[in-house]
Formats: structure tokens, sequence, C-alpha cells
């Protein structure tokens, strides 16, 4: 199965160039000590907003830092949040999901009014609320982003739950008198895995999108640490004289999170039984 | 149509107590309480006035009490006294909401007028270049930072070309305009925001007509009125395109959240004095009551949001009058 679907990816070109696009961006984030040609914390006050040229390629900002610098700097930022608030979101999710669909009854009830009771929040003003009670820091953004994006996830896992748990398997695992942890983990998730990963794939890209927002507001990462969104905001009080500070960061939010869409979308036709066919 | 509604209604209390119970909780359990803000503010504040100003703001009360008279206000319509002004926050919201309702009902529109339009077109010809257009305008709508798009645009039509304002919803001055400029000061103003926050609606709005529309015209019922002759064109409108609209409003329900979160930072790009101004302001001076009273308006406005979303496929459908399926 995992060959079949890596077969089928490699094959699309569309999601191999998001694919590739994302291992550039993920190197750029391990070596960008290697990579950046500047320091991104150097002010240099001879230097302010400069627009681009050979020597500072996306030109600087309001205190003379380079900008390519600093937005390879804060690839490191964005993967991050978007990697770690994709894994608190979907472990949660995962978790809610199976519990909901295999035991069902009351505590399925209660599990999925709490989901909507959660998709019925505007996410960006439950985010913003915790966000601002708490020292904003990158990682209380990657939690608070986790936390308020695993109902989705939930909801997929609980309707392959409610399929499998009927299946003939799961029947003869319970007849052989396998726990039921043994029957969650080792028979129903590994068959629930695949959409999982495809809804995972799209939430680093939706991560991603949410923590720029906040940098952006100023309740993300706090400067002089480099984010995309933190640029970005300073792009918009320059925005009469430094058009360069609010183009560049947001071609990189966007090729990253577009690269992450994609590759999910592209997984989500891999794993789809009706495209094998064309096999 | 009666029974169903009732059925609705109760649906939705056991959800609005789980919002207010998350409204209080998210607020309550955070560390930075207002008596501990105000000691960062003059950290020379002695510990008896903190604990007046804890008595002053209730807090000095255990937490279920506290979460049981919240309750009793917000029943009586009451949602407490700002920290920073000591204004009602029900005023202070009641000033903010129309222009962050009428700004978000704007966009719906125009994401619905333009959605669906294209959807159904590219429906009709799938794998065409319009088709495959759109397909890119889709992945595109989705992966952009949409404050991104407001600053770009900003800058093309607000800075270079000098033809849209970028800020407020009105120039100054405008009171004394005659009605018919106010107007067109106020579309002007519109303009940007309003097309910028229908963006994202727009490309998962369209993707989503589009297959359902394919789906409704692969059905035997569109083949019968073919078969009977039926002219193409009402064949579309008619069969398919009823059919094919019936998730599309589900969808607009559940897209209800995002618009209003969404204008916390349109509000502050565009300094739109709405109601997504007010929540960011008050986030920053951690001002309790009026964002505990915006979370619960934010949620409400979506659970409205669903209702109506509901009734109208009610109204569409007559099926599910049949079932009373919820």
């Amino acid at each position: 199965m995992f060959k079949l679907i890596l077969k089928r990816i490699l094959k699309n070109k569309i999601a191999l160039s998001g694919l590739i696009f994302i291992f550039f961006i993920l190197f750029m984030a391990i070596f960008s000590s290697y990579v950046a040609p500047y320091d991104p914390y150097k002010i240099n006050v001879y230097n302010v907003l400069e627009p681009p040229s050979m020597k500072h390629i996306f030109g600087t900002d309001e205190l003379g830092r380079d900008v390519f610098s600093r937005i390879i700097y804060g690839a490191k930022v964005s993967l991050q949040v978007g990697f770690i608030a994709m894994g608190i979101a979907i472990i949660t999710g995962t978790i809610f999901g199976l519990i909901a669909g295999y035991y069902g009854g009351l505590i399925d009830t209660i599990i999925m009014r709490f989901v909507d009771v959660m998709l019925a929040f505007p996410t960006l003003f439950l985010i913003l609320a915790v966000v601002a009670f708490l020292e904003p820091n990158i990682y209380i953004v990657m939690i608070v982003i986790g936390l308020t994006g695993w109902m989705d996830v939930a909801r997929l896992v609980r309707a392959e739950v409610l399929s499998l748990k009927e299946r003939e398997f799961v029947l003869a695992a319970r007849a052989i008198g396998a726990s039921s942890f043994r029957i969650i983990f080792k028979h129903i998730l590994p068959n629930a895995i695949y959409p999982v990963i495809v809804a995972a794939t799209f939430s680093v890209g939706g991560a991603i999108l949410i923590e720029s927002g906040l940098s952006f507001l100023g309740l993300g990462v706090q400067p002089p640490e480099p984010s995309w969104g933190g640029i970005l905001s300073v792009g918009k009080d320059y925005i009469t004289v430094a058009w360069w500070l609010s183009l560049f960061p947001g071609i990189a939010i966007f090729l990253t999170v577009l690269s992450f869409n994609l590759l999910g979308e592209a997984l989500r036709d891999a794993i789809d039984p009706k495209h094998w066919a064309e096999d | 149509m009666f029974t169903y509604l009732i059925k609705r209604f109760i649906l939705m209390i056991p959800i609005l107590f789980g919002i207010t119970f998350v409204c209080f909780i998210v607020i309550n359990l955070a560390p930075g309480s207002p008596a501990a803000f105000q000691e960062e503010l003059s950290p020379k504040a002695s510990q008896e006035a903190v604990e007046t100003l804890k008595k002053l703001y209730g807090l000095d009360r255990p937490i279920h009490e506290r979460y049981l008279n919240w309750l009793k206000m917000i029943f009586t319509l009451d949602l407490g006294k700002s920290f920073v002004d000591g204004r009602k926050v029900e005023d202070k919201i009641k000033e903010r909401l129309p222009i962050t309702v009428i700004l978000n009902l704007l966009s719906l529109l125009l994401i619905l007028i333009v959605a669906i339009p294209i959807g159904v077109y590219s429906a009709l010809r799938p794998g065409s270049l319009f088709d495959r257009a759109l397909t890119f305008f889709v992945f595109t709508g989705f992966s952009v930072p949409t404050f991104w798009i407001a600053l770009l645009a900003m800058i093309v039509f607000g800075v270079n070309l000098g033809w849209l304002p970028i800020s407020g919803i009105q120039s100054i001055g405008a009171e004394t305009m005659p009605f018919h400029e106010r107007l067109v000061d106020w579309i002007k103003h519109l303009i940007l925001p309003v097309t910028i926050m229908s963006f994202a609606g727009l490309a998962g709005m369209s993707r989503y007509t589009r297959s359902s529309m394919l789906e409704v015209l692969k059905q035997d019922y569109i083949r019968t009125a073919r078969a009977k002759g039926v002219p193409e064109k009402f064949i579309i409108t008619k069969h398919a395109l009823r059919n094919a609209l019936l998730p599309v409003v589900t969808l607009l329900g559940l897209a209800i959240p995002g618009l209003i979160g969404g204008s916390v930072i349109f509000e502050s790009i565009f300094s739109i004095p709405g109601m997504g101004q007010l929540f960011y302001a008050s986030a920053m001076a951690r001002d309790y009551p009026t964002i505990m009273g915006i979370l619960l308006i934010g949620a409400l406005l979506t659970l409205i949001g669903n209702l109506i979303a509901d009734i109208a496929y009610f109204i569409i459908d007559p099926r599910i009058r049949v079932k009373g399926d919820v």
C-alpha cells in the first residue's frame, strides 16, 4: 500500500514539485545559518529600507536587516509550528475519534457535542483569547493552534472507526478475547491511518497560515526573532515606501502552504480506490 | 416544520451550555488574571490593593461560583462591565457588531453570486481551460494568507493607483456630505475589505459547487430529463442546480466561524471599527468581560448561521421533512 501510494505521488508531476519544494524549504530551515548570506539579527542603520539589489536581493527592513536572510530563518519557525501543531491536532483528534467511534453511546454523544461546541467558535477568536493571556511565544502558538484544529480529524477518525468496527477481522479479534486497547490500536487504527495522513498534510499548511496571521497581529513569534508573518507586519507599517517587505515573505508562505496542499490532494487521490484502476 | 424547528432548538441547548463553559474555562484557566495584570502595570501596588481589586471584580470567589454568576448574568443579557473603561460590555459590542455583520453578509453574498456560476460553468465543461483555471484559483485561495493579499491590494489599488481608500469605512468629514456622495464614499471604502474577505470562501465554494454539480449531473433523473427532451437550460437550472445547491447551503453555514474569526485580521488591516478590532484591543488589554462577551457572541452568530442554513436546507429539500432527521 505504502509503495503504491509513493509510486502514485512520484508519477504526479504537480505533487512531486510540491514535495520537492517542501524538501527545499526544509533544507533552508535546517541549514539556515549556512544558507543565509547575512546575519538576520544584524542591525545596520546606514542601510535602512533598501530596495532589492544585487547585495540584498529582497531588500532590507526598517532596521537595515537583510530580508532574504530573515525569510530563510523564518522558514524554521513556520515549519516548526506547522509540524508540531499538526502533530498535536492529529493525536488529539485521533484519540477522541477512536474513543467516540469505538465505544459509541453516551461517550460518543458527549465527545461529538464537544466537537460541535469547539467548531462553533470562530477559531481565530479562541486562539487570540488564549495567546493574549499567556505570554505569546512560539510554543504557546503551536499548542493553541493544535488544540483548536483537531475537530475535523476527530470526525474523520470516528467515521472510519464506525465502519471498521463491524468488520469481520475486528469481530474475530473480539471473539478471541483481544482487549479493547489492542483492538483499537492494532486492528482499527492501522486501517484508518491513510485518511489521517491526508488530513495531517493539509493541517501543516493550515497551521502555517494561522501562525503567520498571529505573527502578523503581533501575537505569534515575537521580534526580533524572524518570522514570515512578522516581516509582513512591518511591511504594513511601511506600506507606502517599502513594497518588498510586503511581497517576499507572502510568497514564501504561499508557496510553502501550496506545496503541502498539493501534496495532500495528491495523497488523497492516491489512497482513493476510485483512482486505482488507472494503474 | 414546527416539530423540526423545536427539535433543532432543543439540540442547540447543550451546545449553548458547552459554549459558555468553554468561554469561561479558556479565560479563567489562563494564568494572566486581570489583577496580576494590574500588578504588572504598577508593581508597587500593595497586596491589599490587589485584594480590593479582586473583590471588586469578584475574582476572590471560587471558580464554579463565578461561572454560575456569569451564567446568571448572561441569561439576563448582562455581559458585565469592561475592565478598561467601565462601560457595559453589551453596549460596547452593540456599537461594533453591525459593521462586522454587514461586512460578513456582504462577503457571503459576493461569495454566492460569484462562486455558484463559476462552479456550475466549470462543472459543465470538466477538463476545459476554464475548469483548470478554476482548479488553479482554488489552490491559490486555500494556500494564500488572505492578509497578504490585502496588503498587496492596498499597495496596488491604494498606494500606487490611488483608486481606493485603504483604511476606515468613511472619509474624514463624510458626515457633512449629501447622501449619495456618502453612499459612494462608503462603497469605495468597502470594496477592498469585502472582496478580500471573500477570497478564501470563493475558492472553497466554487470548488464545492463544481463537485456537487458534477455529482448531480451523473444522476439518473438528469438522464431521464435529457431523454424526455427537456431543454438543456432547464435541466441545468431546474433539475440539477437545485439539488446541487443543497450541500452548498450547509457549507455556507460552516463558513461563518471562519469569516467572523477573519474579521480580527481584516478589521485590523483596514482599520475598520468592528467587533474584530474591539476583540483585538480587548485581548491586548486582557479585558476579561469584553473578551468573554465577544467570544460568546461570535459563537452565537455561528450557531444562528448554522440554524439558518439548516432551515434553508429544510425548505429546499422536501425529503428531510418526511424523514424528520436532523
